[in-house]
């Protein structure tokens, strides 16, 4: 009875979707308030719907109802708990599910939070959103329903949730991910309604640029998350792997952070109208399209689980009708976006748009790369896999030219920047990062490598520099009244964000030019060196799990023969599925991490074992985390916040100093 | 000309400029960097170039894997059940690797073997490289596989 009343809570989303969908924009179009007005409560009712139909799916699994098909497929009786709750989004089926939610959760904060905006304009918003959302819902509902039950004879016990996603991953990965995925759609809406509505001028840009910022940093723990995932538990100790997936994630995080950084412009300038409305399109439409590879299994990719072909064209029709209905709205309305001002060559709209090229060029090339294979295969040229050669060749440059803008960009000022006084410090910026860059390798490292050279230098360069501009702006070079409590928290955000790359720059370079690396086969008793630690393998014993069996080896690790610690890696072997993971034991520390996993079994009591030292690899992630954390800290900007006045400034003109 | 129309169209004439030697390049490094994919009988047939990375997928041969005891060595056969193919790794195989399993290995021919620098097998058993399928498929050996399978 109870998985019925999460099928009927679906079914009335749907409907409310329709409703959505239709009203507020059949309201806007005849000029009748009273439909427009529909479009809150609706949306509300939607996520009330979608969280009923959510929260009885995850009762579902917490009591093992097995007569749910889907609750059968993706549990099992003894599976610990927190992983049956996080199993709700670990197939197809309860993804798109939270995918729904996580949609409708995003049209409640809408609702909540626009008083600041036209009632008109966030009921197109609204009504955007929820043509997507009777997308997704109808895609649940006709291909892939999560409630579809097993009676009357339902089995007894589950096939068990895939090993590789019994893992703390999966309960913050997916979420994240979709959250920031998601969030894009925010921004969609906001660029379709305004295009719907004709007014062109910059005001959406304001509304929608807190949405998006969360969206971005929502989408950088996401993606974040996924990679020290991979690290820890699949990767065998990588950390990026360039699969099809993974770019499917990249593609939309590059093209909203070209997103952001034009938004900046448009609000603040009124300049890159066009532009910024094609890339809150692009950005949406890379996610839904990210989807669709995900799900359809057009590309051989560690995502790609057994999986259903009618699914992929469905998706692929809906992306047809969002990417194709857009992009001829787009069209139509463009000629009438005004692009008012004019900027000199070095000023930081010149920075921002040069970013904006840097960004989209990397997009595309990831774009090209990940679907290549499939256009081959489409004209029939035959199977063929583009690696990471490909991916490093075009991103790592591309990367590098960024990176030496950013370092210019905050410190230039609107409109124009013939101010010599910016380039002094950039000087002395650039002399202290190259040399402390070409010391670093022969100081910290014991090979020389120029590629480390010139990536921990850019790294220094962007670190400095940033660290320049936050002196500047919060006065310590006196001249600025300014305090830190008065610069604005979007600028705070940046420092974190740009900061954060420079981290993460500097563990990258570190890892990929300097990690120790050995497969060895090793018993009880071999002891191997590798860098300045002895492992010796002490003992192998056979551990019984909740739900699986494990060949558990004990290392010693020492350190000039004083023993510095003890780790024990296992082989799993699950149970029901009968599915063998590995489980490696990693030593995370600031400088390095210390990697261990036990690859087979080679007969005689022996096993392939992993060792690997990693330096600096914990900076990726935590360099991704200051990112994030810039993302949040900008939105606390007061200005968000403040409601109808801000409404006022439009009738005055472009300029709003904000 | 006005000079905010030639400031646009300057801005304009960059953007193509770059964008255009961007994916000019990016197509350069795709065509120096793709692997092409083979069958066991494209390889028994000779199809495949030498020295050139490539990739062969097919299914792990029954009672053909033989490690070597001294070290990581190993060689199995790559079948689509028309050809076999030998290869030769070193290494740690990935979990799911066990004969009568789907793999992709990617590598290159040395004098008659296949020395492999990757093997791919998925983490999910019901599923198979969309490579493997279609090697199966094109040696006519798909039906019979998946009806072995059951």
């Amino acid at each position: 009875m109870v998985p019925e009343i999460g099928h009927f809570a679906l079914v009335l989303a749907f409907a409310v979707s329709i409703c959505l969908a239709m009203f507020p924009l059949y309201g806007y179009l005849t000029s009748q308030d009273g439909f427009c007005a529909t479009a809150k409560p609706l949306a509300l009712l939607q996520g009330l719907a979608l969280a009923v139909s959510f929260g009885v799916l995850m009762y579902g699994f917490l009591v093992n109802d097995f007569s749910v098909k889907y609750v059968a497929d993706n549990s099992n009786i003894d599976l610990p708990w927190h992983f049956r709750m996080s199993a709700v989004w670990g197939a197809h089926e309860g993804s798109l599910l939270l995918w729904s939610l996580i949609l409708a959760f995003w049209g409640v904060a809408v609702a909540l939070f626009s008083r600041g905006i036209p009632d008109h304009m966030s009921a197109l918003v609204l009504s955007v959103m929820g043509m997507i959302s009777v997308g997704f819902l109808a895609f649940m509902l006709f291909t892939s329903n999560p409630f579809v039950r097993i009676l009357p004879f339902a089995p007894g016990n589950g096939a068990d949730l895939n090993p590789l996603l019994q893992d703390p991953g999966l309960i913050f990965h997916p979420p994240m991910l979709y959250m920031g995925y998601v969030g894009l759609s925010v921004a969609f809406a906001f660029a379709m309604a305004s295009l719907i509505s004709g007014q062109l001028d910059a005001t959406w840009a304001r509304w929608s640029r807190p949405w998006t910022t969360v969206a971005w940093a929502f989408l950088t723990f996401g993606i974040a998350l996924g990679s020290w995932w991979a690290y820890y538990e699949l990767g065998w100790g990588g950390w990026w792997f360039w699969d099809p997936v993974e770019n499917a994630s990249l593609i939309p995080w590059l093209v909203a952070t070209a997103l952001m950084h034009s938004l900046a412009v448009t609000e603040k300038r009124g300049l890159f109208r066009s532009w910024t409305l094609l890339l809150a399109i692009a950005a949406f439409s890379l996610s839904l399209l990210g989807t669709f590879l995900v799900r359809s299994g057009v590309l051989t990719s560690v995502h790609a689980f057994a999986n259903d072909p009618e699914r992929g064209v469905f998706i692929l029709g809906f992306l047809i009708v969002v990417i194709g209905g857009s992009l001829t709205l787009y069209a139509l309305r463009v000629a009438k976006v005004s692009e008012p001002g004019e900027f000199a060559y070095i000023s930081r709209e010149s920075f921002l748009l040069f970013n904006n090229l840097v960004l989209t060029v990397m997009a595309v090339s990831v774009l090209l790369g990940t679907l290549y294979p499939l256009l081959v295969d489409a004209v029939g040229g035959g199977k063929v896999s583009v690696g990471p050669p490909f991916f490093n060749a075009v991103f790592v440059p591309l990367t590098a030219i960024l990176v030496s803008g950013m370092a210019f960009g905050p410190l230039t000022k609107w409109r124009q920047s013939d101010d010599p006084k910016l380039y002094r410090p950039l000087i002395i910026t650039l002399i202290v990062s190259v040399l402390m860059g070409l010391g670093w390798p022969s100081l910290l490292v014991g090979s020389y490598s120029i590629g480390t050279a010139i990536g921990v230098t850019l790294a220094l360069w962007l670190a400095i520099a940033t660290a320049v501009d936050f002196g500047k702006k919060v006065g310590l070079y006196g001249g600025v009244t300014t305090t830190l409590n008065h610069v604005e928290k979007g600028m705070i955000g940046m420092w974190f964000a740009h900061f954060g790359l420079a981290v993460m720059i500097l563990g990258v370079v570190m890892v990929e030019n300097h990690t120790e690396h050995r497969d060895l086969r090793m018993g009880v008793g071999d002891a191997q060196r590798l860098d300045n630690y002895d492992v010796r393998m002490t003992d192998l014993v056979v551990i019984n799990g909740p739900n699986y069996v494990a060949d558990q080896a004990t290392f010693e690790i020492y350190v000039d023969d004083q023993l510095f610690k003890t780790v024990t890696p296992q082989k799993r072997r699950y149970n029901v599925s009968g599915m063998v993971m590995t489980e490696a034991s990693i030593d995370s520390g600031l400088t390095r991490d210390l990697y261990i996993a036990m690859g087979e079994p080679l007969g005689d009591g022996d096993w392939a074992v992993r060792l690997s030292v990693k330096p600096f690899v914990g900076w990726i992630w935590a360099g991704a985390f200051l990112m994030g954390l810039g993302g949040f800290i900008s939105i606390m900007d007061r200005r968000y916040r403040r409601k109808l006045e801000v409404k006022k400034d439009e009738a005055s003109g472009e300029e709003v100093p904000a | 000309m006005n000079p905010k129309r030639k400031q646009r169209l300057l801005i304009v004439l960059g953007l193509v400029s770059g964008l255009g030697i961007a994916i000019g390049l990016i197509m350069f490094a795709l065509s120096q960097n793709i692997n092409l994919f083979f069958t066991p009988t494209q390889i028994a047939k000779g199809e495949a170039p030498s020295a050139q990375m490539i990739r062969v997928g097919g299914m792990v041969a029954d009672g053909t894997v033989d490690r070597d005891p001294q070290s990581l060595k190993v060689a199995f056969d790559v079948t689509d059940f028309d050809h076999n193919v030998r290869v030769t790794y070193e290494g740690i195989l990935p979990d799911l690797f066990r004969e009568g399993q789907g793999v992709v290995v990617q590598g290159r021919i040395h004098s008659g073997q296949f020395v492999a620098s990757e093997v791919l097998a998925k983490h999910d058993e019901n599923y198979m490289p969309p490579e493997v399928t279609e090697a199966l498929r094109q040696s006519g050996k798909l039906d019979q596989m998946m009806g072995g399978q059951k």
